[in-house]
């Protein structure tokens, strides 16, 4: 018990940091340009396979720099031609837009590096177990993975708080107009959070990666989850989103180590009863509906606090 | 989305004909339905009518809540699904028990299984609009798929359920085993879907729902409350999209998990979209472009979803009215005479448009038959993917075709503006 609860949390906080890497971009954009991108986790997948390509090509440590840069700039290039031309047809059209991307970017990658996953490995340096616990070797990258993602986390928290582009930034967060009426080129700062947000979307991916699987169908997976996370933390709000992903990390994490279930606990149902969704339910492990955890909470949240953990606004 | 016309504008404009017209249109409709399967009689179309036909419902259904109400869902197929696997069970249950029920009053319980799923969930969703709802949908929509496959004893897991439509109770002595059969049912259906969701837009609960959507804080003041209209629009959308749910079930005799998915969702937003959610008739143009691309584009390019997202994102982008929008904006040139005016520019754009898309279609398909070695044929040229010159004939359609076509529809913007100010001196325009 001991040793799952430590390697749980270990996996739960890792793939926390993960979600806080594209929730924070998510959120930032969101409350900015109130434009909610649902080709987020596009971008995370393309970092993954542009990682994936360029560790073929010129090796990993360049790929971990690069990849993200063009992912970033690709990330720029939505935000220039797509989304800055659609803003006049409102924000309707704005979300319509990066879900298509979202449908496109899906298809562009299953026709360029087909549907199966591709062999994306942990780079040599790193393939060993970096300590054994409880008889559990745990991998050197995976520690790796968290170093990045907090090293990623400090930067982005002291660049925020620090910095005069921050100032802007977490102005811009509240008062957009009020931005642009003080002489900021607003849209330059939408472009560049855009695209820095992209950027670390793609970074993600790039970690990620080798260590779970890269596959076509990977944004569409994380994609909700994503969505979970910022509304679960509250729209708009940073803080909200760190505490959320971590939370949702978690969660999903402990879940699926978890083989409990009803009938484990309370033992077998009366087998005459027969097939019925009552011995679905009673039979079914945690492990089983770990997927739906995610949306089961986010229904919760949008009934009891529609603001979210720390948002400020409803909508 | 919200040019719209208005009611009091439309009405003044009806001509003394428009009762004949609104009631001919209908019964045109109802002909068409009749005759089409006389005239194209080959198995392969009528297949693909029967799913146009269900797809045209599924689509005005859809906007119901994103024209209409301007609610966007990404989770409808929710709805339809659900309806589907209702119809199922009511059809397996009525053949095991020999209930009176005749196959016809099937979609209906579909309607039913759809509408009391949105009953349900409805009211939570419905309390707020724009992001938070489509957000919402969504989840929903995450969390209905992730479940049909836990819940095996209802949905059948990854297999799905089966039924016999033909084991129902016969009615006028049809079976509903031959497709023709199964054909005019859904043409049946789609007439009296059509006809009702059309109807519910003229009530006055469809004329709150547009105000809703374009104002629900001036419609508080006049004593509604947005959230119960937004219930209201989600529950007759719910029916309806049940009500094609149900058909699909007859149709293919099965319900399966990937009626709910994100999928179905995504390709009934699609439909309602690109045919343009602003009119009544834009759905049911973009079901048939969509339904039809889908049955077309799988046996000539693997990659025809790709084109679904390009035609999209061209639509989200360039016109938002989609294609009802693009037709209704003639609308008042024709009346006013001045679309002659606008014609010879078209056709001057049109060319250097279409070899922008034909430079888009090679480069896709180049990449997608880069390793496949397969032979691009477009418009009877073949050209290898893996060929020098066929990267170059790409980046010459692409780039060329881009820069003549911006500079010819700046022209045909100009020319629009000419005939637009003669038709609004002519009193057609507003």
């Amino acid at each position: 018990m001991a040793e799952l609860i430590v390697i749980s949390t270990l996996n739960g906080v890792l793939f926390g940091m993960l979600l806080f890497l594209l929730s924070s971009g998510l959120t930032v954009i969101f409350s900015m340009m109130g434009v909610l991108n649902f080709a987020h986790a596009s971008f995370y997948m393309l970092g993954a396979f542009f990682g994936y390509q360029l560790t073929r090509w010129i090796g990993f440590w360049p790929a971990l720099v690069i990849a993200p840069l063009l992912v970033g700039v690709v990330g720029m290039g939505v935000e220039r031609y797509g989304l800055r031309n659609t803003h006049k047809h409102g924000h309707v059209a704005e979300l319509l837009l990066t879900f298509g991307l979202a449908f496109a970017i899906e298809e562009i990658v299953s026709m360029i590096w087909g549907k199966s996953p591709v062999d994306y490995r942990v780079p040599a340096v790193l393939d060993f177990p970096a300590f054994t616990i409880f008889s559990t070797n745990y991998p050197a990258y995976k520690i790796f993975m968290l170093v990045v993602s907090v090293v990623i986390f400090i930067a982005l928290l002291v660049t925020l708080k620090r910095t005069r582009v921050g100032l802007i930034v977490q102005a811009a967060l509240t008062h957009p107009s009020m931005v642009g009426h003080l002489g900021h080129n607003v849209g330059r700062v939408f472009m560049l959070v855009f695209g820095v947000g992209s950027a670390l979307a793609g970074l993600a991916g790039v970690i990620a990666g080798p260590s779970l699987v890269t596959q076509s169908d990977m944004a569409a997976l994380l994609g909700p989850i994503l969505f979970v996370v910022i509304v679960f933390g509250g729209l708009g709000s940073l803080p909200g989103a760190f505490i959320a992903s971590l939370l949702i990390g978690l969660i999903q994490t402990f879940a699926v180590a978890l083989n409990g279930s009803l009938a484990s606990v309370f033992g077998p149902l009366d087998p005459s009863l027969g097939p019925s969704p009552l011995t679905d339910i009673w039979n079914v492990t945690i492990a089983q509906i770990a997927p739906i955890l995610p949306y089961l909470l986010l229904v919760l949240v949008l009934i009891f606090r529609p603001m979210g953990l720390l948002g400020t606004r409803e909508s | 989305m919200t040019d719209a016309p208005t009611p009091s504008l439309a009405a003044a404009k009806q001509e003394p004909g428009g009762v004949l017209g609104f009631y001919g249109v209908w019964l045109l409709a109802a002909i068409a339905l009749v005759v089409l399967p006389l005239i194209f009689s080959s198995g392969g179309s009528l297949t693909s009518f029967c799913l146009i036909g269900i797809a045209i419902i599924f689509a005005l259904s859809y906007n119901i809540l994103l024209g209409q109400t301007g609610l966007l869902s990404f989770g409808h197929a929710v709805q339809y699904g659900l309806g589907g696997f209702l119809a199922v069970h009511v059809m397996n249950a009525g053949a095991n028990h020999n209930w009176p029920i005749p196959l016809p009053v099937i979609p209906l319980v579909g309607g039913i299984g759809g509408m009391a799923f949105a009953l349900l969930v409805g009211w939570v969703m419905t309390k707020r609009a724009g992001t938070v709802f489509a957000m919402i949908s969504l989840g929903i929509g995450e969390l209905v798929a992730s479940s049909s496959l836990i819940l095996r004893s209802v949905f059948g897991g990854e297999s799905g359920i089966t039924t016999d439509r033909t084991s129902l109770m016969p009615m006028f002595g049809w079976t509903f085993g031959p497709q023709i059969q199964v054909y005019y049912l859904i043409a049946f259906w789609v007439l009296v879907s059509a006809i009702a969701m059309y109807a519910l837009t003229r009530t006055p609960l469809g004329r709150i729902c547009n105000a809703v959507r374009d104002n629900p804080e001036r419609v508080e003041f006049i004593g509604y409350d947005p959230h119960v209209v937004r219930y209201l629009a989600y529950m007759f959308a719910g029916f309806f999209a049940g009500i094609a749910g149900g058909l699909t079930a007859i149709n293919f005799e099965i319900a399966n998990s990937a009626y709910l998915g994100a999928t179905q969702s995504g390709l009934v937003l699609f439909s309602a979209f690109i045919g343009g959610t602003a009119y009544f008739f834009g759905p049911i143009l973009g079901a048939i472009l969509v339904t039809y691309l889908q049955l077309g584009l799988t046996s000539v390019t693997s990659v025809w979803q790709l084109y679904f997202g390009v035609i999209f994102i061209g639509i989200v982008m360039f016109a938002p009215g989609g294609i009802a929008g693009i037709l209704m904006k003639h609308r008042p040139l024709i009346r006013a005479g001045t679309l002659g005016t606008v014609i010879p520019s078209y056709l001057v754009a049109v060319i250097p448009t279409l070899a922008f898309a034909l430079g888009i279609i090679l480069t896709i398909e180049t990449v997608a038959r880069f390793s496949g070695g397969d032979v691009i044929n477009l418009l009877g040229i073949p050209f290898v993917a893996t060929a020098p010159t066929t990267w170059a004939a790409a980046a010459v359609l692409v780039v060329g075709g881009f820069l003549v076509a911006r500079i010819t529809w700046r022209r045909v913007a100009e020319a629009w503006d000419r005939a637009a100010t003669v038709a609004r001196d002519r009193g057609y325009l507003a």
